[in-house]
């Protein structure tokens, strides 16, 4: 059986990045999607009815924004990381700063701190304009091999 | 809650009138003084690690935010627009495969502008959670404005 980790590891060498999201159900269902711009790893979420939390702005649900924003931080880890180890999310604090609105959603994660264990990362999401962020999160995942 | 035509009504509302929670599997199952009940229906669609099948933490995320701004809506017991400020969330363990996730959020405190809340998300046992959090909400928000 081919393993998340060997499917991770296949993605990284061929730094084909949409195969990452390929392997993770969820990630599909929200139409996530790593797009690399330079040496930056962004995600996109892209728009749809599955995403709305209220219908009548319409705005974003939350939870959604609080996916992509955890999903880029991995993204990122998987991206920067010699070593592929699927990364385990222990805290993510996040800040909403301003309801997300009928767009598309871009997500950047920058790793604060790699340990041997635990790696830092700040993540802000942005719509139209990368200078208004909709919201910001810092996350806290245990990185260790066969955990 | 006192009305219960109020109660009925935002739990259907809570369920059907919110695309993200349907595209989830996200339902409403009670509403009472100050507290709420979610559920989260486990689906293949919603996985994270295919190797162990279990959910995303974004699914996670979303049910925490739903059941966290339920409660708040219980707590003050009428419509009115709120919007997240911040949620920190934890996770303890990976949510059972195959099992459907539930969280009980309560809102402890409202003042003129803000409300806290706390949450479980879990499985069985409440005392043995999956993922906590903790929230502030921004009340009587003008709908799509600046907070």
């Amino acid at each position: 059986m081919t393993t998340i980790l060997d499917r991770l590891s296949a993605a990284k060498a061929n730094r084909d990045w949409a195969a990452m999201v390929e392997a993770v159900p969820y990630a599909k269902l929200l139409g996530l999607a790593p797009v690399l711009e330079d040496d930056d790893l962004l995600t996109k979420m892209t728009y749809g009815d599955h995403v709305i939390g209220n219908m009548a702005l319409p705005a974003i649900h939350g939870g959604a924004i609080g996916a992509l924003l955890e999903s880029a931080a991995i993204f990122e880890l998987l991206y920067r990381a010699e070593t592929i180890v699927l990364p385990k999310t222990i805290t993510i604090t996040i800040d909403y700063l301003r309801s997300a609105g009928p767009h598309d959603t871009f997500a950047r994660g920058v790793i604060t701190r790699h340990g041997r264990r635990v790696a830092n990362v700040r993540v802000e999401a942005w719509q139209t304009d990368r200078a208004q962020p909709v919201a910001t999160a810092h996350a806290i995942f245990l990185v260790m091999r066969d955990h | 809650m006192a009305d219960d035509n109020l109660r009925m009504n935002a739990l259907r509302g809570f369920t059907q009138g919110i695309p993200h929670n349907k595209a989830l599997g996200i339902e409403a199952v009670d509403l009472e003084r100050a507290t709420s009940l979610f559920v989260l229906r486990y689906d293949a669609k919603l996985i994270g690690n295919p190797d162990t099948g279990t959910i995303h933490g974004g699914a996670i995320t979303a049910l925490l935010d739903g059941a966290s701004g339920a409660a708040v809506f219980a707590a003050l017991g009428e419509w009115k627009p709120i919007a997240t400020l911040d949620l920190r969330i934890d996770y303890m363990r990976a949510a059972d495969p195959g099992r459907d996730v539930f969280c009980r959020a309560h809102c402890y405190k409202v003042t003129k502008n803000v409300a806290f809340t706390r949450a479980v998300a879990y499985v069985d046992d409440e005392t043995d959670p999956v993922a906590t959090s903790a929230g502030t909400f921004m009340l009587g928000t003008k709908p799509g404005g600046p907070k």
